[in-house]
């Protein structure tokens, strides 16, 4: 039963050379092949999730090597919350893709989608930084592909920015990693917890700056302001399915925030002390109302709903930031729920685009099928602005309550809610104009009538909002499950016990591990099979 | 040796960075590879400096850290990958183009910017 663990990244590895090697010309098959992986990932997410969801957490240790010399992989109700999040959404972006013949503009759309999930996978459940660097590319690499793909001049000109951005927040990434591993000589996450606990606070400038540059990393990649310049022109010029894959992926910078800032440098560490509040804290709410009065002034639908995403990174931001049981498990809440508005939101603007000749918000003739897109961003805004009755209002009722206690509450609340209200004007204003004036034009004469988007993308779409409506429905559930999470993240006792106690070759080194470094020769002899 | 190493790894950054921000695609790679041999070998200089050792425990009592090694190992590989990745698309973007900037262009009247 413990193989399953690594599933969620096996699949997609064997499945993506699959259909290059096997399916490169018959895209019937590849979708297929896709859909058919996709479905069982979501199947092999289910009962990871159903398995941790009373708190056991799960370790799979490749080729048997104990940690802190091995790689693990690591499924507690955090990783397999956002495992299961990641495959939902896929089943819903795959089904679009194919509706709109997306995957069909360019070659290898199905292979670099499996590569882009095995990489998100594997950064949720991986317990190892380093291997939380090697997933990070691994899923930038596919990205690349992705948000390229179909050409163009303009997508390719966003993709070499896009590409660029990432190329130095890797090369960060991989300082950091060297500081960690300078001043502790461990990269297991759940070892590192232990070791940068022994730390003298005043010996540890060099902790210090590792810890920050690992925020800065991860701030890139969940696209908080200042570091989000990368996101509006990606986000806008990707494919419209890649966007709203891409939904996830600010979320997986989001989940190492939450992730590294709880298990190796808690809150209460003196070591790091006014990092979180100090930094993190207003830095998200600058990208928090950012990222809304872009939406305002954006003149673009597409620009319109990265920004958005920016805004909605930054409320989960605030959330996190907090760094409360209730604080995370209100974020926890608010990213399930902005990662399906933010892709159906992406989708819809895809749906707009089958009968326009641009995005930009003007009026312009009536779209085909206008009234059940305009419908369903209807919909989608209302949940995005948060407003009342979907999870967006119920996510923002949550993170206002989680911050009530704390000092800084009143700029909390100012910046909530002035953010939703400009949100709120910035979607209406977009609606009609792309909607509702577009009555008031006259169709060109001779002008061929667009045939309206197929109807397995009005399924796609239609399924991420009935997802957002359970998410409310089942709003009760929910946040009770992410309390528990949160709830495990401040008690990580069970995580690094299970990590580093469970028995593998090599574990009778663990207890002098500290000062034994030849017991790291073999875990060299790991990470070289391994990569 | 350790002011050696030391000051290669800086003047191969601010170089780096010096060339990622002229704005035009060939130095930013240059900048970018630049900056990728810094960490590389910043990451090598993690595991202490030693000379003339073996990264395999033996009888003697001197012994290199393998770790970092097989960690540079991989991020050679990435970073060999990525570069060639990103010449390849931004060789797409200015056949097609006719423009090498970064950056994003002036913004047209009938394409308004939001950024």
């Amino acid at each position: 039963m413990t193989h399953w663990i690594i599933l969620p990244i096996v699949l997609p590895a064997f499945l993506a050379p699959f259909i290059v090697l096997a399916a490169r010309y018959h895209i019937g098959i590849q979708r297929v092949i896709s859909v058919t992986g996709i479905l069982a990932l979501i199947g092999i997410a289910a009962g990871l999730a159903w398995q941790a969801s009373d708190g056991t957490v799960s370790l799979y240790q490749l080729g048997d090597w104990a940690a802190p010399f091995g790689i693990v992989v690591v499924a507690d109700r955090l990783s397999t919350m956002m495992v299961l999040l990641t495959a939902v959404l896929a089943l819903f972006v795959m089904l679009y893709s194919i509706g709109s013949k997306w995957d069909d503009r360019g070659r290898h759309f199905h292979a670099l989608f499996q590569f882009q999930l095995m990489g998100i996978m594997g950064a949720f459940l991986t317990g190892d930084l380093f291997n939380l660097f090697v997933f990070f590319e691994v899923l930038l690499i596919a990205s690349y592909g992705l948000m390229i793909h179909a050409g163009g001049t303009v997508r390719l000109r966003a993709g070499v920015q896009y590409v660029l951005f990432n190329l130095l927040g890797s090369t960060l990434f991989l300082f950091a990693l060297g500081s960690i591993y300078a001043e502790t000589g461990t990269l297991n996450m759940a070892d590192l917890a232990v070791r940068v606990a022994l730390f003298d606070p005043l010996q540890s400038s060099g902790i210090r700056v590792a810890a920050v540059l690992l925020l800065m990393v991860f701030a890139i990649k969940a696209a908080i302001v200042p570091l989000h310049f990368w996101l509006p022109s990606s986000y806008a010029e990707a494919p419209a399915p890649v966007a709203a894959l891409f939904a996830i992926m600010t979320k997986v910078g989001a989940y190492a925030i939450i992730r590294v800032y709880t298990l190796i440098f808690p809150p209460q560490l003196e070591a790091i002390s006014g990092l979180h509040g100090w930094w993190l804290m207003p830095t998200a709410l600058v990208s928090l109302v950012v990222g809304m009065v872009g939406v305002l002034a954006a003149k673009k639908l597409d620009r319109l709903v990265a920004f958005s995403v920016i805004g909605s990174m930054g409320m989960v931001m605030v959330s996190i930031s907090l760094f409360t049981p209730e604080g995370i498990a209100a974020a926890l809440y608010y990213i399930i729920h902005s990662t399906f508005a933010a892709a159906a939101l992406f989708l819809i603007t895809d749906l707009v685009r089958a009968g326009r000749a641009n995005l930009n918000l003007t009026a312009q003739a009536p779209i085909a099928g206008g009234t059940l897109t305009a419908a369903l961003f209807f919909i989608a805004a209302i949940a995005m602005a948060g407003l009342p009755p979907l999870s967006g209002f119920l996510g923002k009722l949550l993170i206002l309550d989680a911050a009530f206690e704390s000092d800084i509450m009143v700029w909390v609340w100012a910046a909530v809610l002035g953010s939703s209200l400009v949100a709120v004007v910035g979607f209406s204003r977009a609606g009609s104009t792309v909607f509702w004036k577009a009555r008031s034009v006259a169709p060109e004469d001779g002008a061929e009538i667009a045939a309206p988007p197929a109807t397995l993308s009005y399924v796609a779409v239609g399924g991420l909002i009935a997802l957002l409506a359970a998410h409310t429905v089942f709003a009760g559930p929910a946040t009770a499950y992410t309390t528990a999470i949160a709830q495990d993240l401040f008690a990580p006792n069970a995580y690094v016990t299970t990590v580093l106690d469970t028995p593998g070759k090599l574990s009778d080194y663990q207890d002098d591990s500290h000062d034994d470094d030849a017991a790291e020769s073999d875990d060299k002899v790991e990470e070289d099979g391994g990569h | 040796m350790e002011l050696l190493v030391a000051s290669a790894i800086g003047i191969l950054t601010a170089a780096g960075l010096y060339l990622v921000l002229r704005l035009r695609t060939f130095p930013v790679i240059m900048g970018v590879s630049l900056l990728t041999y810094a960490v590389n070998v910043f990451l090598f200089a993690s595991g202490r400096l030693t000379v003339g050792a073996p990264p395999i425990l033996t009888d003697a009592t001197t012994y290199t850290d393998p770790l970092p090694q097989a960690l540079v190992l991989t991020a050679i590989v990435i970073s060999f990958g990525m570069t060639a990745v990103v010449v390849m698309i931004s060789l797409g973007a200015f056949l097609g183009g006719n423009d090498d900037h970064v950056d994003d262009p002036k913004p047209e009247a009938d394409a308004g910017d939001a950024s």
